[in-house]
């Protein structure tokens, strides 16, 4: 019984696959410039909620995450993106 | 000189006619400062994201053009003057603004005269 309870047993094998690189769109694709004019583009980089995501979800560069929340506040002040909401996506 | 860049939002209670009245208003201002007006461009009536003024939806007006900075000074004066504009934005473009812009700029050409 003891043995037993030592032993974790799944229902469906734990799928142990290697991990995705992350990276950042804006270097590998060379974008130089993120435009507040496009809320559809900078809706990937927000949650449900219209908050911005970290980038060690996004894998965005400091760089480019720094003119991603720019470019985000921005269109929020000219009513592009809305600050709070809910069920965006 | 710098390059500039401004995107403005008049109520929606205004007739056609009114709104280009306006935007004719805003752009002679400039032009009387000794400014190039390098492209225009009237995104219509758009459905704002959150109510401004109690109101849900405004034109989009952009304008992009040359100018010193104590230009931008007076313009944005007039914005806040006029009860017409309800939001108002002006940057400065750097250069990979610049040039975003201008492939911008070339793109809507091209497929206006795919359309004509």
């Amino acid at each position: 019984m003891a043995q037993n309870s030592s032993e974790i047993r799944y229902l469906t094998p734990p799928t142990v696959d290697l991990k995705k690189k992350k990276y950042c769109r804006f270097k590998k694709s060379g974008i130089r410039f993120i435009d507040y004019k496009d809320p559809e583009f900078l809706k990937k980089f927000l949650n449900e909620q219209g908050k911005i995501l970290p980038r060690r979800l996004t894998g965005t560069s400091l760089k480019y995450q720094r003119k991603v929340a720019q470019a985000v506040k921005r269109a929020r002040h000219l009513a592009l993106l809305p600050f709070v909401t809910d069920m965006m996506k | 000189m710098n390059n500039y860049e401004t995107v403005f939002i008049l109520t929606p209670v205004l007739s056609d006619v009114q709104m280009k009245e306006a935007v004719e208003k805003f752009k002679s201002l400039l032009v009387a400062e000794g400014t190039e007006i390098v492209h225009e461009e009237s995104w219509g009536l758009r459905k704002l994201e959150y109510p401004i003024e109690k109101k849900s939806s405004g034109f989009y007006i952009m304008l992009e053009f040359k100018a010193d900075p104590s230009v931008v000074a007076k313009l944005e004066l007039n914005f806040r003057r006029d009860e017409r504009v309800i939001r108002y934005l002006t940057v400065r473009q750097d250069k990979f603004h610049a040039l975003y812009a201008e492939k911008r700029r070339s793109l809507k050409q091209s497929k206006e005269g795919k359309e004509n």
